[in-house]
């Protein structure tokens, strides 16, 4: 058992608790950057593809896990991001502007569209953006000069500084890009959450009224949490769509909101950490299916592969029993089996029992 | 007359809206949850009566079949709350949201599974039969989804608003420990209403069924009976029926005389605009508490 002896404020606020977890997180950036020198260009695609879908999670995450916003809608974002980085980069924008402004632009739509909704109490909220969702879906449609319509539009290579950041024939070029967006998204977002506004985020989520009797403008607290959460995704997008390269609004269906929702819930709700596993693990079971499929297609004979809808219906279970047995996620499990090896033999099953509470209506609260 | 032609089609559409949005209020007013799952049970629904009406399938009666297709229905939104829902009871909200999200995956991959993912049309004894009011055209279909609709809503006011059981339903979303300590059994009181709203969602499927074609994707038909649910204010019956009437209504006249696109973001923009101007909807319930 360690025992980590605080002597300063610093210290408390610290991003790591002590040397050692700050050794682990070098130690874990340093395999990421060495990656393309250790695996073949497929997995290194798909490394990429999971560090996209972990940015994406990091914003839904400061929504959901944060500040406790359920948002349903949020390809939406995702959408924004990706069409104003492929439109403004076809008119000629270098990527080093298009990029930020597409964060930019989708978390200002995102704030813009959080000041009435945030006023909504949870379950209305995660309507709204389910109905932003569908009209930013027939929008996309409609502005067919910008977006291309239904044929959709192509997002064009990266050159930054007379290098080559392209998708196909730089791909190691293209992954440390991503992976560097990522690093300093995730440092950044490390930081906010022990700043006084990431800590504000945390008293909306677990007391509305407490929060506001603190002196926090619950709000404006709400909005920029959420226009922080979109910007975040935006950049994702605009991420993703470089990766894919050619897209049209199909790209960013309904289903990819519920599987950003299922990163953030099986991943850990309010762990950043989450973010990551959870979009290992939605990136990662798809090849893990398409495996047991050919194993069990040579082996058995059976042929799974004649089931439609069998990898969303495996996603669905996966989803309801972690609801329903680790409602803390992948991170939330880690944790208790770290706590259970740390304190050895004191860990009692009670530590991390969930607490339940009656319901009270929302309707005259 | 094309304008009326437009609004008794809409009214007959938004019918059917308005009962699934009746399933949502019911799950809403006893447990304060949203169940997203809704729009699958329609059509979970709407597939248990074809399997057990149409000719090809088990042929029974339609008469028989559809009353057959409730019970069954019943039991499963019963046994959906007993199996899945009551473990998380006590959880926070948006527990159940994500929980109901994947469980209408599931319906949908059973019903894809069972019945196949090509459209099929439910048989009817009144397929094609039409009244004639002068110009106007109504097919039997509408005139009887209207006027079941009336009749469920009004039965289903009634159960909440003179029933114990209905009551007790109220109370328990209200204040559930206030509602344990004057003797409600709150769990079996949830499971109740969870299998009326699955009896309700196949009354809405089925009538659904009479309109047209049927397949496992139906059930997306559910977010827009939500936005006609938060529209009406989530926690009103006579206000989920006539917010899915308003879509019904505004949404082929919008596609008529609007330009393209905007008919399918119709309900949507006004649900919206609902929420911004009333956040409760326009039955309102909410009343906030000064702190």
């Amino acid at each position: 058992m360690r025992v980590v002896f605080k002597t300063s404020y610093d210290r408390d606020i610290d991003l790591h608790e002590h040397g050692l977890d700050r050794g682990k997180m070098l130690g874990l950036v340093g395999l990421m950057i060495l990656l393309p020198f250790l695996v073949n260009d497929y997995y290194l695609a798909e490394a990429a593809n999971t560090l996209i879908w972990a940015l994406a999670g990091m914003g839904l995450m400061i929504a959901v896990g944060h500040t406790g916003q359920v948002s349903l809608g949020h390809a939406a974002f995702l959408a924004i991001g990706a069409y104003t980085d492929a439109a403004l980069m076809n008119a000629g924008v270098p990527f080093l502007v298009a990029f930020p402004l597409a964060g930019l632009l989708t978390g200002l739509f995102g704030a813009v569209i959080a000041i009435p909704a945030v006023r909504m109490s949870g379950i209305y909220l995660a309507i709204a953006t389910l109905a932003v969702f569908v009209i930013v879906e027939e929008l996309i449609l409609l502005l067919e000069p910008i977006t291309g319509g239904v044929s959709g539009i192509a997002a064009p290579s990266i050159t930054l500084f007379g290098i080559s950041f392209d998708r196909y024939g730089e791909l190691h070029n293209f992954y440390w890009l991503i992976l560097a967006v990522v690093i300093l998204v995730t440092w950044g977002y490390a930081n906010l959450m022990r700043s006084p506004t990431g800590r504000s985020f945390l008293a909306v989520r677990d007391s509305e009224v407490s929060a506001r009797a603190m002196g926090i403008n619950v709000t404006r607290t709400r909005a920029l949490a959420f226009g922080l959460s979109s910007g975040v995704t935006g950049l994702a997008g605009a991420l993703m769509g470089h990766y894919i390269g050619f897209f049209n609004y199909e790209l960013f269906s309904v289903f990819i909101s519920i599987n950003l929702l299922l990163v953030v819930t099986i991943g850990g709700l309010g762990f950043i950490q989450g973010a990551f596993l959870g979009a290992v693990l939605i990136t990662g079971m798809p090849q893990v299916i398409a495996i047991l499929r050919d194993g069990l297609n040579a082996s058995v004979g059976v042929d799974l592969g004649s089931i439609p809808g069998l990898d969303t219906v495996l996603f669905s279970v996966i989803l309801i029993l972690f609801i329903i047995f680790e409602p803390t996620g992948l991170y939330g499990r880690w944790l208790k089996i770290r706590t259970w090896f740390e304190l050895f033999p004191l860990a009692r099953r009670d530590m991390f029992r969930r607490h339940k509470t009656y319901l009270k209506t929302e309707r005259m609260k | 007359m094309e304008l009326i032609q437009l609004a008794v089609g809409g009214v007959a559409n938004g019918c059917i809206y308005g009962l699934v949005a009746l399933g949502f209020v019911l799950i809403y007013k006893t447990s304060e949850g949203v169940n997203f799952a809704q729009g699958d049970l329609m059509m979970l629904g709407a597939f248990v009566a074809l399997g057990l009406g149409n000719s090809a399938q088990m042929g029974l009666s339609f008469w028989l079949a559809v009353p057959l297709a409730v019970c069954i229905m019943f039991c499963v939104g019963w046994g959906v709350e007993r199996v899945v829902v009551r473990r998380i009871f006590g959880q926070p909200q948006f527990a159940l949201v994500i929980l109901t999200i994947a469980l209408g995956f599931v319906f949908r991959f059973v019903a894809g599974s069972i019945w196949g993912y090509s459209p099929l049309v439910l048989e009817t004894p009144f397929n094609g039969v039409n009244l004639r009011f002068g110009e106007l055209v109504i097919s039997m279909a509408d005139l009887l989804t209207i006027v079941i609709t009336l009749a469920l809503t009004f039965g289903l006011w009634t159960f909440f608003a003179h029933t114990r059981i209905g009551l007790a339903a109220q109370a328990a979303s209200q204040n559930q420990m206030a509602a344990y300590i004057v003797g409600i059994p709150v769990m079996k009181v949830n499971s109740l209403i969870w299998g009326l709203s699955g009896a309700v969602a196949t009354v809405a499927g089925v009538l659904y069924a009479t309109r047209g074609a049927i397949d496992p994707n139906i059930g997306l038909l559910g977010i827009k009976a939500f936005a006609a649910a938060v529209i009406g204010g989530l926690g009103s019956l006579p206000g989920a029926l006539l917010g899915g009437m308003l879509i019904g209504v505004v949404e082929p006249i919008a596609g008529r005389y609007a330009p393209g696109g905007i008919a399918i973001m119709s309900p949507y923009i006004i649900m919206l605009a609902v929420l911004v101007t009333r956040p409760g909807g326009l039955f309102a319930q909410i009343h906030m508490k000064k702190v």
